[in-house]
């Protein structure tokens, strides 16, 4: 029996059976579904790191400030510019000294120009610290939405970086999008700034703003609807006195009302700026600002020395508990551009799959009636190759790691109706071969070995449309790609080697002049 | 032997060209015609951006209203249909927007007015958001797909035939993606990027059986030495008749099923394949075959042309 030259033949068939199906099986349990199959969703946002290089860029211009200061060199102003600092200093040799003095301890801004009458420099980053600045702010991204949808409780969330500036992040099973958009782009800039006393918002709208200070908000809610009823306006100095950064906690706590409000605890240095902040401005009012909206601004009592603070405002306990949760996982550097976002709910997602279900089980019973009705025996041997492809198509997607989408289901469907076309040139050569008067054997033979290059030409080609379909495609359509590149290969093999297998061992130590085909 | 298709079937494929010449050009002018005429395609919330959502409601709700409600919104163009059933709507808002962090998108503003309305009487299905920049990108790169799967297949054919055959093949196949694409436009459907992968299938697909008569023609210009093309080209495409029929068929009986069952979602991209596969039966044996043998003609004709002007410059020697 072992001399049997099939022998071989029949254990490489049963062995790629035997590994597909231990891959595949429980297939519920190895194949990821797509998105659009489980419901969840997708979405991709651009880091604006241009507008963190812009922050970065103020930041600089008071630590350059606070740099002359300390070298003695006066400047009259230094304002940004775009991406430039413009630097006016009394004289050109005060000018002269500060490039001097900066060009020894101050090496992430460069000279780009001076004035007609070399008064005032312009600076600009270096490009090798512009490009830290913006990819840090890109990394910093990242890191913060990571920790926030960590905190959020999501089952196996994908986070990662697209291309130069773009993130893309995906939530299988999420069911509140809206509250899920909340936690993912809010920035979260937790700011705490002094409201400037000797001048009214009301003044100041009519008037013009003081130097150094601006209009922001506070949004009143309806206690009970959460609606918003008005909004209250604060002058406040543009001098952010302490910033999110420097917390350590923040949790949800209630007051004797039962409403709910944050309270945070910052680190040590944290700790003592707000120490120091207070008692030096007892008796003044301090704003809390989230965002650039104030969420309350109240009169400091006496000095905090504690290392806390709490944010009121008009909270429903979620959202509370939302907002202590992106205060811990921090700012985001950056302001987020929504790119793109799908979402697909969890009962759209199985009624997809229960359709492709019914639509491939049907598609492939018809498949398979034609093929048993038209061809008969051969047909059989054609329909076992049709189901073991089945297989090796569901292993090989398990193997990699696939993932199963909507056009996923269309592309093996789709493969199943293809890949009876490798059966069908065979047993059409096998037809013409008989018709000419060969034997069965000899039909066989020559009807496998005529149609395995055309099999081969035809099925590349298809390959080629398929592999530039996963070059630039997206999920869906990637999910497509990759079943229909699959089912094609197992097809080639099915058709042609597992095929000629069953063929053969039939034929063998039998005398068979006809075939039914 | 159970047959469709008789044994030593002797029709005259490439006798009639011509006829098949005009029909697929008419094809093909009323698919540019269409695209001219709508402005080009009507493309998806893929290519042009836009917010597309898919809404179910408990109970069937009143269009109008729904329309009205919406309207106050001032998104600017949107459309609302019924989707599948009747308690299932599409919403579609045209204007592409980013939104930056921290601002309303169109569908939150749709579904909390919504809410205001409804309360919990509906479920948000399916939503699909896509800025301006996303879908400008998709677009060039589907037309780069599209280019570099047609550059690609030429050149598999050309070294696996002749370079006239992956000529007639690129015909074929680009007269194929024209008519599916023109069918959309001239039936005003929406171009989406399921579609787009149904149209690039059927660029594979249909040269699928371009290539398996052009096997046969290489298999008998060998076996049959001394035959005009023209014969050898109709013997082969009815020698490969009942195969190309036989798979369209299979391949059309998962298609069919997949259109009437496969779940609204699925619907369009089910279609476009139809559509391909029957197009693409069609081109492998009435456009493929005769573009070789117009092309196969035309050089004998340059060839006569040169020997004989050959042998006039001889003759004033």
């Amino acid at each position: 029996m072992m001399n049997n030259p099939n022998m071989w033949r029949i254990l490489v068939s049963l062995a790629v059976l035997v590994v597909a199906v231990l891959l595949a099986w429980p297939l519920e349990k190895k194949i990821n579904l797509g998105l659009d199959l489980q419901g969840g969703m997708h979405l991709i946002y651009e880091v604006q790191a241009d507008e963190a290089v812009l922050k970065s860029l103020d930041k600089t211009s008071s630590e350059l400030e606070e740099f002359l200061s300390k070298k003695e060199i006066k400047a009259i102003s230094i304002k940004r510019d775009g991406e430039n600092l413009v630097a006016r200093f009394a004289s050109a040799s005060a000018a002269q000294q500060a490039v001097d003095a900066m060009e020894e301890d101050y090496t992430i801004l460069e000279e780009i120009g001076r004035n007609d009458n070399k008064e005032s420099v312009t600076f600009g980053f270096t490009s090798q610290y512009r490009k830290q600045v913006y990819d840090n702010s890109i990394s910093q991204a990242l890191e913060t939405l990571r920790n926030r949808i960590d905190q959020f409780g999501v089952a196996e969330p994908t986070i990662v970086q697209e291309g130069e500036n773009r993130i893309l992040i995906q939530l299988p099973g999420v069911k509140d999008r809206d509250r899920a958009l909340k936690i993912i782009d809010v920035t979260a800039q937790l700011e705490f700034r002094m409201v400037y006393d000797q001048m009214s918002p009301e003044t100041a709208k009519e008037r013009g703003m003081p130097p150094g200070t601006s209009l922001l908000y506070e949004k009143q809610f309806d206690k009970v609807t959460h609606k918003v009823t008005g909004r209250i306006p604060y002058l406040l100095r543009n001098k952010v006195e302490l910033t999110g950064d420097m917390l350590t906690n923040a949790r949800v706590n209630f007051d004797q009302f039962n409403l709910p409000y944050v309270s945070i605890t910052f680190n040590s240095e944290g700790g003592r700026i707000f120490g120091k902040l207070t008692s030096e401005n007892v008796g003044k009012r301090m704003a809390i600002v989230l965002d650039g909206s104030v969420y309350s601004a109240p009169v400091i009592r006496q000095a905090i020395t504690g290392g806390s603070a709490m944010i009121e405002g008009s909270f429903t306990s979620e959202e509370a508990r939302d907002l202590a949760l992106v205060l811990r996982a921090g700012a985001l550097p950056a302001k987020l551009v929504r790119l793109e976002e799908r979402t697909v709910g969890p009962s759209l997602g199985q009624d997809s799959v229960q359709s492709g279900l019914q639509a491939g089980v049907i598609g492939t019973l018809a498949v398979l009636l034609f093929m048993l009705v038209y061809y008969r025996f051969a047909g059989m041997i054609a329909n076992v190759a049709l189901i073991m492809n089945f297989f090796i198509l569901m292993a090989a997607m398990a193997y990699f790691g696939a993932t199963l989408t909507l056009p996923g289901i269309a592309g093996i469907i789709l493969t199943i109706g293809m890949a009876v076309d490798a059966n069908i040139l065979v047993f059409e050569r096998i037809r013409e071969e008989l018709l000419l008067g060969k034997t069965v054997r000899t039909a066989l033979d020559q009807g496998f070995a005529r149609a395995f290059l055309t099999i081969v030409d035809s099925n590349v080609t298809t390959l080629i449309a398929a592999i530039c379909l996963f070059q630039f495609g997206t999920g869906p359509v990637k999910g497509f790609a990759v079943t229909l590149t699959i089912g094609l290969c197992a097809s080639m093999f099915t058709a042609v080697f597992v095929s000629r297998t069953i063929f053969n061992a039939y034929l063998s130590g039998r005398r068979v002049t006809q075939l039914s085909i | 032997m159970f047959r469709l298709i008789p044994a030593n079937t002797k029709i005259n494929f490439l006798g009639s060209w011509y006829i098949y010449a005009l029909v697929s050009g008419a094809l093909i002018l009323v698919s540019l015609g269409s695209l001219i005429f709508h402005g080009g395609l009507k493309y998806g919330v893929d290519f042009k951006g836009g917010t597309l959502m898919q809404i179910k409601f408990a109970k069937q709700p009143d269009l109008k209203e729904l329309r009205n409600l919406v309207g106050t919104l001032d998104l600017g163009d949107f459309s609302i249909q019924e989707f599948g059933k009747p308690e299932e709507i599409l919403m579609n808002v045209a204007k592409a927007e980013e939104t930056v962090t921290g601002e309303e998108t169109t569908a939150m503003k749709v579904e909390k007015t919504l809410r205001e309305k409804y309360g919990k009487g509906f479920v948000v299905e399916r939503v699909e958001a896509v800025g301006p920049k996303v879908g400008a990108d998709l677009k060039g790169k589907a037309l780069l797909a599209i280019f570099y799967s047609l550059i690609g297949i030429l050149i598999y054919i050309t070294l696996r035939f002749e370079f006239k055959f992956g000529v007639a093949a690129i015909v074929a196949t680009a007269h194929d993606a024209i008519i599916s694409v023109g069918a959309f436009s001239v039936l005003d459907k929406e171009f989406t990027l399921t579609v787009l992968a149904a149209i690039l299938t059927v660029i594979g697909y249909s040269l699928n059986d371009t290539i398996v008569v052009f096997d046969r023609v290489r298999e008998n210009i060998r076996l049959r030495r001394g035959m005009p093309l023209k014969e050898i080209l109709n013997i082969s495409i009815n020698q490969t008749l009942s195969r190309t029929v036989l798979t369209s068929g299979a391949t059309l009986l998962t298609l069919i099923a997949l259109f009437f069952l496969g779940g609204e979602v699925i619907h369009d991209f089910a279609f476009a394949l139809i559509v391909g596969v029957v197009i693409g039966t069609y081109s492998s044996i009435y456009v493929a075959s005769p573009v070789v043998m117009v092309w196969t003609l035309l050089e004998k004709d340059k060839f006569k042309r040169a020997a004989a002007s050959g042998a006039g410059n001889k003759a004033k020697i």
